[in-house]
């Protein structure tokens, strides 16, 4: 997805001369290009993310249109009281890209995870996060937030789409695969492991129930947000499925049960699979750790395969 | 206390302008039961210098040590953007003027501040708005000195001094902060020449008087300045409570709310008789 968003910023440079890009020193083999467009308006901020967060609010008080970039966890969480402060109690239309969110660095270790990144920034006035599904879904992301007046989050990961699949044309709430009931359950997918769960899904044996899977791309989840397909679908299944390589405390689970709660559309059944941590205190790559938290896309297929046939059997 | 006797230099306008000013600030914390008293008259000289006569149209100013926002608000009252009657709201309900700068409401408080180690990063994110967009004047920011114990004011000065952006970080060196000296906790007695090893010029002033400030605040950034101005360091060392004996240099005036005795005593001082 970092390829993606530096093409989407090299064509946002181009329209926009208020844009400025502001790295904690990250970047090498990525954003070269992005640098060669923005000129002076590229900033290497330095090792300083705090400043670099605040630099970006005095920014955007001046009138130009900065954006952060660095690893994620280095992102929303070494300055959450710059985010808090500086940018979302003033409203500033800062947008904070934040690379590998998840466990997407793998073995490099707990320190460069994004476990919690959203719902830690979720609780701050004015600010949304976007979680691209898929790298086809930078590029419309960026236009979308460059128009933004307000503060926003951008969650990049490792884009999974399927070989020889397209996505559909980004939209917050997209159904990306119609499932054929039989009490299979109603996915809800934060990020691109949806991709692979997509994947998995069509690698299972044609007989296998299919559920309804959606991206959700944009948090948190307000009244009105829930596209009255998905509620469809969820009336029918009796069953949502939320996964996310987030933590459960302020995920996507959490925020579309609580919806779902005040609207009066409880489903019956309820599955949350999401960010553990480290359950064995062993580190490994990102699929390593999804697999210890049961988001391993093989997993997810079964799981979702059971659940289905338990519920044709009741 | 009459002008010749203020003993502070700076002209009789500026003795009278300060100690309206002074008089107004006892009155508002007296009356709001409101501390950070000492805090407040370290840096109310610097801030009037800053807002007569230095700070000009295209200039903002970002007062980081948040917990002098009476001064602040004060030296608004004396430019009249702020009212008596909104001083009177001052740290009360439903009020705008909260007890550290609150933004939304006048141009002048760009930032809620309050927590230490925000205000030199906004403004030198400020000030690089400014040198990208080309435009003229220069960003202000005033900082405690307890203040650079926070690791975020040496980021924002290691990136603002780099890329020579139009700053100027004022200290307001009262010495004192929350539980002890400075020296005590940190041992920043010589925060001036620490400031000055960034490769920034730094203007080590007597904070209390107001032609000094005036002068360093206006000086050409030399010797390393940028043709664009250039980050300058204007050191003020001042005295916690000045202009009110039982205050001066008393670390316990950072928190306490003056009671009716000390009030009139201190406004006495202040050169106002009985308030």
């Amino acid at each position: 997805m970092r390829d993606a968003l530096c093409a989407g910023l090299v064509a946002l440079a181009a329209a926009d001369p208020a844009f400025v890009f502001l790295t904690g020193d990250l970047g090498y083999k990525a954003l070269e290009p992005l640098r060669e467009a923005l000129g002076e308006r590229f900033v290497n901020a330095g090792v300083a993310e705090q400043n670099m967060v605040s630099v970006a609010a005095g920014l955007a008080r001046t009138g130009l249109r900065p954006w952060a970039y660095s690893i994620a966890p280095f992102l929303y969480a070494r300055p959450y009281e710059q985010i808090r402060n500086d940018v979302c109690i003033h409203d500033l239309p800062v947008v904070l890209a934040g690379n590998g969110g998840g466990y997407a660095y793998g073995v490099m270790g707990s320190t460069h995870h994004a476990l919690e990144d959203y719902g830690a920034l979720l609780c701050l006035p004015n600010l949304r996060a976007h979680v691209p599904a898929f790298a086809e879904d930078v590029g419309p992301l960026v236009r979308r937030l460059a128009a933004s007046e307000h503060p926003a989050y951008l969650r990049l990961g490792r884009s999974e789409t399927p070989a020889n699949w397209a996505p559909p044309p980004y939209a917050p709430w997209r159904r990306l695969l119609r499932g054929g009931g039989g009490g299979a359950p109603t996915v809800a997918a934060a990020g691109p492991l949806v991709g692979g769960l997509l994947s998995a899904l069509g690698n299972a044996p044609d007989a296998s129930p299919r559920p309804d899977v959606w991206a959700v791309c944009e948090l948190p989840v307000e009244a009105g947000d829930i596209p009255d397909a998905f509620l469809e679908d969820l009336d029918a299944s009796g069953h949502l499925f939320v996964v996310e390589e987030h933590a459960a405390q302020g995920g996507l689970g959490q925020m579309l049960a609580h919806r779902l709660l005040a609207a009066g559309r409880a489903p019956a059944r309820f599955t949350h699979r999401h960010a553990l941590g480290y359950p064995s205190g062993r580190y490994g790559s990102q699929a390593f750790h999804r697999r210890e938290c049961g988001l391993d896309a093989a997993g997810l297929a079964a799981e979702l395969a059971a659940a289905a046939t338990s519920a044709a059997g009741t | 206390m009459d002008e010749a006797e203020d003993g502070d230099g700076g002209g009789g306008a500026f003795c009278r302008l300060r100690r309206r000013a002074r008089l107004r600030l006892l009155r508002m914390h007296y009356e709001s039961g409101v501390g950070h008293i000492g805090g407040n008259l370290s840096c109310l000289d610097t801030l009037l210098v800053l807002h007569h006569g230095v700070l000009g149209p295209a200039d903002a100013f970002i007062l980081s040590k948040g917990h002098a926002a009476g001064a602040l608000y004060v030296a608004l009252w004396t430019l009249g953007r702020l009212t008596d009657e909104d001083l009177r709201a001052f740290h009360g309900e439903d009020t705008r003027l909260s007890g550290h700068p609150a933004p939304g409401f006048l141009p002048e408080i760009p930032f809620a501040t309050g927590s230490l180690g925000h205000g030199l990063p906004l403004a030198a994110g400020m000030a690089l708005g400014k040198q990208l967009r080309r435009e003229p004047g220069r960003i202000y920011c005033l900082t405690s000195d307890g203040e650079w114990q926070e690791g975020s004011n040496w980021e924002a000065l290691i990136f603002a001094a780099h890329r020579r952006v139009p700053l100027t970080l004022l200290v307001d060196a009262n010495g004192l902060q929350g539980f002890g000296t400075t020296e005590e906790v940190a041992g920043q007695g010589a925060l001036s020449d620490q400031l000055a090893a960034f490769g920034v010029p730094v203007a080590d002033v007597d904070g209390h008087d107001p032609e000094a400030l005036r002068r360093a605040c206006a000086a050409p950034p030399e010797p390393l300045g940028a043709p664009d101005g250039g980050v300058r360091v204007v050191f003020a060392r001042t005295r916690k409570g000045h202009g009110v004996s039982f205050m001066e240099d008393r670390m316990e005036w950072h928190y306490l709310p003056l009671n009716e005795a000390q009030y009139r005593q201190a406004a006495r001082e202040a050169g106002g008789g009985d308030a």
